[in-house]
């Protein structure tokens, strides 16, 4: 399934002009966005920009109305969801969308289900092969779960945990698959300060290895942790750049306050203003 | 629940635990039937059938969280497979039962797509018109199905190297039984297994599921199939053990008794799956005894199993949502938890309960 690269196709994933329109309203306006491996791009813009859109026809779960993706260097055609893992790309969800009544470990097993060889008919009679399967994904959950500092819950079930250790196994569960792109969907909604810290540690971490996409409100985060950072309003790219020029880009200020202001905190304000709305 | 004590060589060999369980069961079983009278091997045979349909339907309902009223439908074609195959071809039992799950299988494909883009009433709903309409097409075809009398065909007689004197009704027993040992040899093994886990990832959320790789649409679909493979094998071991295959056996009454035996039993549990069968083969002669008792009139009397099938239910839903199987868990947990707090020191961390199932 590994096609070699094209020369020149350093990006992991290319959307070019993907337009979406639901009814009337264009979600997504020919919006073109790349990411690399060991980069850490944000995506941000005030609440109905567009951002989970865009995660939404990565993933399959929306068809473009226009344009075209590519993933190392081919054009994905008509990508389906259950496909994506095996392709290498993974997701967290914002809710944290945990399987809830199964353990920790099991969740993060779902997560490394493409590495699984054996089919239904060895299952059924529980062929030697069935459960070497099952040992390979033991130890690989175990792993992730352990590097993210999750080891001691394997058997709890998620309900039973708090909101951001369930956050951390929901990220374990993604990472588990070994992606070359992970997309996180508002990774530090619910979360504290120190939680924070933490998290910011942990994409950092990620974003040397493989391509990390990040939809999230939490400007600081977005600010320390992504490399370079793309502003959707109203389904449109409206700047892109390093975080410092996005900053203190006019047209940044503009969307996020609805009127002209002046200096960096002005952004972080509005922000203050934006995550607390539903 | 005491998974520490058992050995990591066993936890780790699910073929080592489903084989010692059916070897269990069937010693068990060999030497039950002995002691049991003829008409104690003929409930035990029907416990056999209903064990199998009621373990494919619980792992369906349970896992899956597919919920189908078309089981008893789905025997229905398994009882006239198997009736069509050993009556007028003349087949062997053992080829005409794996044809019997077989044909059953197949129904349950298309039933089980349909299943899939289905959800909670709406399928049910579905396989209900299934249910009320299969039973129909004996009436259709009276030259094939035998119309309302069914299909009557000879009773396997037991092999001659068990002895002249075997009784009969011990034979069809040990068939029955043999059946739902299978059916429980194939669903604990998937159970246990990555299919298992999938289907439940799949049931608790779709969405998540899908991108960690499952198809949700697939996963649902190969629930059903084997799901219905296993009500048509319970039903072709119903026409060998009552040498009919009849309409009047496979009402919409069936299917609802077998969903209320899931519920009852207790959803997902295949423990759960012998209670459901205990009371699917009991309660039937519990209630003509007791309106017989009151000497009431046969309209009540014959409309008194189900009356009482849904009471039952209801009284089930409220005091014991897990059903049987879930009371006795928490019944076993809370004696656990009671001898547990008892021998630790007071200030010591409370074992955390095992929560997997």
């Amino acid at each position: 399934m590994e096609s070699r690269e094209l020369p020149g196709a350093a990006h992991r994933l290319s959307v070019e002009d993907v337009t979406v329109s639901f009814g009337g309203i264009r979600a997504l306006d020919r919006v073109s966005v790349e990411v690399s491996t060991g980069e850490v791009l944000g995506v941000i813009g005030p609440n109905g920009a567009g951002k989970t859109t865009l995660f939404n026809v990565i993933c399959g779960f929306v068809a473009p109305d226009a344009g075209t993706l590519s993933w190392r260097g081919k054009t994905l055609h008509r990508i389906r969801p259950h496909r994506l893992s095996s392709l290498g790309i993974a997701r967290t969800l914002q809710g944290v969308g945990l399987f809830g009544r199964m353990t920790v470990l099991e969740n993060v097993m779902v997560g490394a289900q493409h590495f699984r060889r054996a089919g239904i008919a060895s299952a059924m009679v529980a062929l030697p092969r069935s459960d070497k399967d099952e040992r390979d994904l033991r130890d690989r959950a175990l792993a992730t779960l352990a590097e993210l500092d999750c080891a001691g819950i394997a058997d709890r079930l998620p309900g039973t945990l708090p909101f951001a250790v369930q956050k951390r196994v929901a990220l374990a569960r993604a990472l588990v698959a070994e992606p070359e792109l992970l997309l996180l969907d508002e990774p530090a909604g619910g979360l504290g300060a120190d939680e924070l810290t933490e998290l910011r540690g942990v994409i950092e971490r990620i974003g040397r290895e493989i391509a990390v996409m990040v939809v999230e409100h939490h400007m600081d985060l977005v600010m320390s942790v992504c490399d370079r950072v793309v502003v959707l309003d109203f389904g449109r790219v409206i700047a892109a750049g390093d975080p410092a020029a996005i900053k203190s880009d006019p047209r940044v200020l503009e969307a996020y306050l609805g009127r002209e202001a002046e200096g960096p905190e002005a952004l972080t304000a509005a922000e203050a203003g934006n995550a607390g709305r539903p | 629940m005491s998974a520490p004590a058992i050995p990591r060589a066993v936890r780790e060999r699910t073929l080592l635990r489903s084989l010692s369980l059916v070897i269990v069961g069937g010693l068990l079983i060999a030497l039950i039937t002995g002691a049991l009278s003829s008409y104690r091997n003929l409930q035990l045979a029907y416990g056999g059938y209903y064990f199998a349909a009621l373990a494919g339907l619980t792992v369906l309902a349970g896992l899956s969280g597919q919920i189908s009223l078309g089981h008893g439908a789905l025997m229905a074609v398994g009882a006239y497979t198997s009736g069509l195959l050993i009556g007028n071809e003349g087949w062997a039992l053992v080829p005409a039962l794996v044809a019997a799950a077989g044909v059953s299988a197949i129904i349950g494909i298309p039933l089980g797509l349909a299943a899939s883009r289905l959800r909670g009433p709406y399928l049910a709903g579905a396989t209900l018109a299934f249910a009320v309409g299969l039973p129909a097409l004996a009436d259709k075809f009276p030259s094939t199905f035998g119309g309302e009398n069914g299909l009557t065909i000879n009773p396997s007689m037991p092999p001659s190297w068990l002895g002249s004197n075997f009784a009969l009704e011990r034979w069809e027993a040990w068939i029955a039984c043999a059946c739902a040992l299978i059916v429980l040899f194939v669903l604990y093994n998937l159970v246990h297994s990555g299919v298992g886990r999938s289907l439940r990832a799949v049931r608790d959320d779709e969405i998540a599921a899908s991108l960690c790789g499952l198809h949700v649409g697939r996963n649902q679909t190969v629930a059903f199939v084997v799901s219905a493979a296993c009500a048509g094998l319970g039903g072709g071991v119903f026409t060998v053990v009552n040498q009919l295959a009849a309409p009047g056996s496979f009402q919409v009454q069936l299917s609802l008794y077998l969903l209320a035996g899931v519920v009852i039993g207790g959803l997902g549990s295949l423990v759960g799956a012998i209670w459901g069968a205990a009371l699917l083969v009991f309660l039937p002669n519990w209630t003509t005894d007791l309106a017989n008792s009151f000497s009431l009139s046969t309209n009540v009397s014959h409309n008194l199993p189900l009356a009482i099938y849904g009471v039952v239910l209801i009284a089930a839903m409220l005091l014991w949502p897990s059903g049987i199987q879930g009371g006795f868990r928490s019944l076993g947990s809370w004696l656990w938890h009671r001898r547990g707090r008892r021998s630790r020191s007071p200030g010591a961390p409370a074992d955390r309960p095992s929560a997997a199932s």
